[in-house]
């Protein structure tokens, strides 16, 4: 949401004065997705930064992590059917790559990922925001929702199946249920909880309707829907392997399960890699997007 | 007292309103029944008076505040501003609450443009905004967050929001509660300077006896109803004098100053322990209240975390 949308009437707009007055906060904050509502992360500069420390962290620990890995594979831990050597997880991938297959894995389970987070995160926001500001609606329909959170998610895939067949909308749909249920929850409790004083602020200074809700009460709420947001996201990649593993004909889900079958640890755990850079790629880049926002509204 | 720093840009001054509050009374409703908190309030303001309230904690200032600007409703009674009724949220009315109560995702300057009356030049905005940052000692602070700033920084960032409305009534609820004893001085000659230079109707509320001494027209002290539970206007006090008024002895203002004392329950004993010449400053609830009197403490002040 952009932030002209919200103020665009505004008589001062002064973009280059938030960047400079926020710089001392500006620490690293790539982890943080625990921001609680009314203490976003971003605001405690007491974390100590250490420079160069952020390096050995994303670089010299992974390697490291590697590096052990080969270690133990080279002692012959573990045989190498059980646990191949990264260079073997690096040629099973080559080789997949070469046979044209494993970009389709990657795009179709990103897709699916992608398709299911939107649907789910923009249906979260609107229920959450309809739940949290309006008694009657949270009085009505709150309990409902919290017993359908209530179930288990693998619990749906067998129904899904049946209702919407083992094409894609089944496995969008599951996503689309995982991704819901962290917005919805976030947001219902950050409009439910928006400081009464602020509101009463905005009253006095002749807000009501969408004007509140966009002067005053969704800036209140940013960081919490952020952060559900990113929750969010992160229970998609949960909910796509899950969807994949149970009925799909291609995907990272798919390979992880033809790889067990046929017994190729190599691509299994090339799969796991995969996910495991997809889904940090996707949550660093939802990362740069909240501390642009709480930068902003925080 | 001139005026050096009295408003110069070209926001549109609306006209002070005379205010009424009619038969006012306000209880409000509670688990184990109801708190009756005000009744039988009748008070009539001149267009251009300032009303200081003055009453001890919890009897209801604020929420008499509430009533007149429309953010409360009355139980029973109304309250006309310039004859007409208040229904729903007055916009002839400004309010600064008695917490600075900014938004913490705005710098200071744009939470002061918040107070702008709607519809207000963007230019003649942003001058005014920076006029009043100015006038309020914060012209080098616009760009900061209200959490990089103090406490009594944000209430005068606070007061400047309610200025810039010009409104037709003033309501302050605590406006310099926060600030240090010489801020406090300044900022209610600023109020004076900006009251003279556009005059609105004003309702202060202050718990500082001198503080309504020197700004009042009229103070209006509540105090609990004879006529059952509950609180009403106990008396109203003209201040002898013209403003700007001295701060330094004046026999007449001593006498009244102790009657006041006395009708908050403060008695006095000594006859001669009167007057700024003896720098006590009479904050009635001194022990009590959890203000803090240095304008450079480091308490935090984004909005209350509601609770
Ligand atoms: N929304 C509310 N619900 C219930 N009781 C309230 C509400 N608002 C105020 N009261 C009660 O009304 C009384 C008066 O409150 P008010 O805030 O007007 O006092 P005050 O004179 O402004 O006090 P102070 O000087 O401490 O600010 C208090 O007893 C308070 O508990
Ligand atoms: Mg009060």
């Amino acid at each position: 949401m952009s932030r002209g949308g919200i103020d665009i009437q505004d008589p001062l707009v002064e973009d280059h004065l938030d960047d400079r007055v926020t710089e001392p906060d500006r620490t690293a904050t790539g982890e943080r997705s625990t921001a609680t509502p009314d203490r976003p992360a971003v605001r405690s500069g007491a974390r100590a930064r250490i420079p160069g420390l952020r390096l050995v962290g994303w670089v010299v620990v992974p390697m490291a992590l590697l590096g052990l890995w080969q270690a133990v594979t080279a002692a012959q831990v573990f045989s190498p059917v059980a646990l191949p050597a990264p260079g073997a997880v690096w040629s099973a991938g080559v080789n997949l790559a070469e046979r044209g297959e494993l970009s389709g894995h990657i795009a179709i389970s990103s897709q699916r990922v992608l398709l299911g987070f939107a649907i789910g995160a923009v249906l979260g926001l609107l229920a959450g925001a309809a739940i949290g500001l309006s008694r009657l609606a949270d009085t009505l329909f709150a309990p409902s929702i919290g017993a359908f959170r209530a179930v288990p998610s693998l619990a749906w895939v067998p129904l899904l199946l049946l209702w919407l067949g083992i094409a894609e909308t089944s496995k969008v749909t599951l996503i689309a249920i995982g991704a819901f249920f962290p917005v919805y929850t976030t947001v219902a409790a950050a409009f439910r909880h928006v400081d009464r004083d602020l509101i009463e602020v905005g009253r006095a200074y002749g807000f009501h309707g969408h004007r509140l809700l966009g002067r005053i009460m969704m800036p209140a709420t940013m960081p919490s829907i952020v952060a559900g947001l990113r929750l969010a996201l992160a229970q998609a990649w949960l909910f796509l392997v899950a969807a994949e593993l149970i009925a799909s004909s291609q995907g990272l889900g798919f390979l992880l399960m033809e790889s067990q079958s046929n017994g190729r640890t190599d691509r299994l755990l090339l799969a796991i890699v995969l996910l495991a850079v997809l889904g940090k790629l996707t949550d660093t880049v939802i990362g740069l997007v909240e501390r642009r926002l709480l930068r902003k509204w925080g | 007292m001139p005026s050096p720093s009295a408003p110069t840009t070209s926001v549109a001054s609306a006209a002070a309103h005379p205010v009424a509050i009619r038969d006012v009374a306000r209880e409000f409703a509670l688990a184990g029944g109801s708190l009756p908190v005000l009744r039988d309030v009748d008070l009539d303001i001149e267009p251009g008076e300032i009303v200081v309230l003055l009453g001890t904690s919890g009897s209801g200032k604020s929420t008499l505040l509430r009533q007149v600007c429309g953010l409360d409703v009355p139980s029973s009674g109304h309250v006309l501003i310039d004859g007409t009724p208040v229904r729903g949220v007055d916009p002839r009315c400004a309010v600064a609450f008695q917490e600075p109560r900014l938004l913490a995702w705005r710098s200071l300057s744009q939470n002061v443009a918040l107070g702008l009356p709607r519809g207000t030049d963007k230019q003649d905005g942003a001058a005014r905004v920076a006029e009043l940052l100015e006038l309020v000692g914060l012209a080098e602070f616009g760009g900061h967050r209200p959490k990089q700033v103090s406490g009594g920084m944000a209430q005068r960032a606070a007061l400047a929001r309610a200025l810039a409305r010009s409104p037709g009534v003033l309501l302050l609820d605590e406006p310099f509660g926060a600030l240090d004893a010489l801020t406090r001085l300044r900022m209610q000659d600023l109020l004076l300077d900006i009251h003279a230079a556009e005059p609105s109707t004003v309702v202060l509320v202050t718990h500082d006896v001198d503080e309504a001494l020197y700004l009042a027209d009229r103070i209006v002290l509540l105090a609990a109803s004879p006529s059952g539970p509950g609180n009403t206007i106990g008396s109203v006090r003209t201040v002898p004098g013209q403003r700007p008024r001295d701060r330094a002895f004046d026999p007449q203002i001593a006498r009244l100053r102790i009657e006041l004392l006395e009708g908050l329950g403060v008695p006095s004993h000594h006859e001669d322990d009167h007057g700024p010449t003896t720098t006590t400053r009479n904050d009635v609830h001194r022990s009590t209240r959890h203000r803090n009197d240095d304008d450079r403490t480091d308490r935090p002040v984004g909005p209350r975390s509601s609770s």
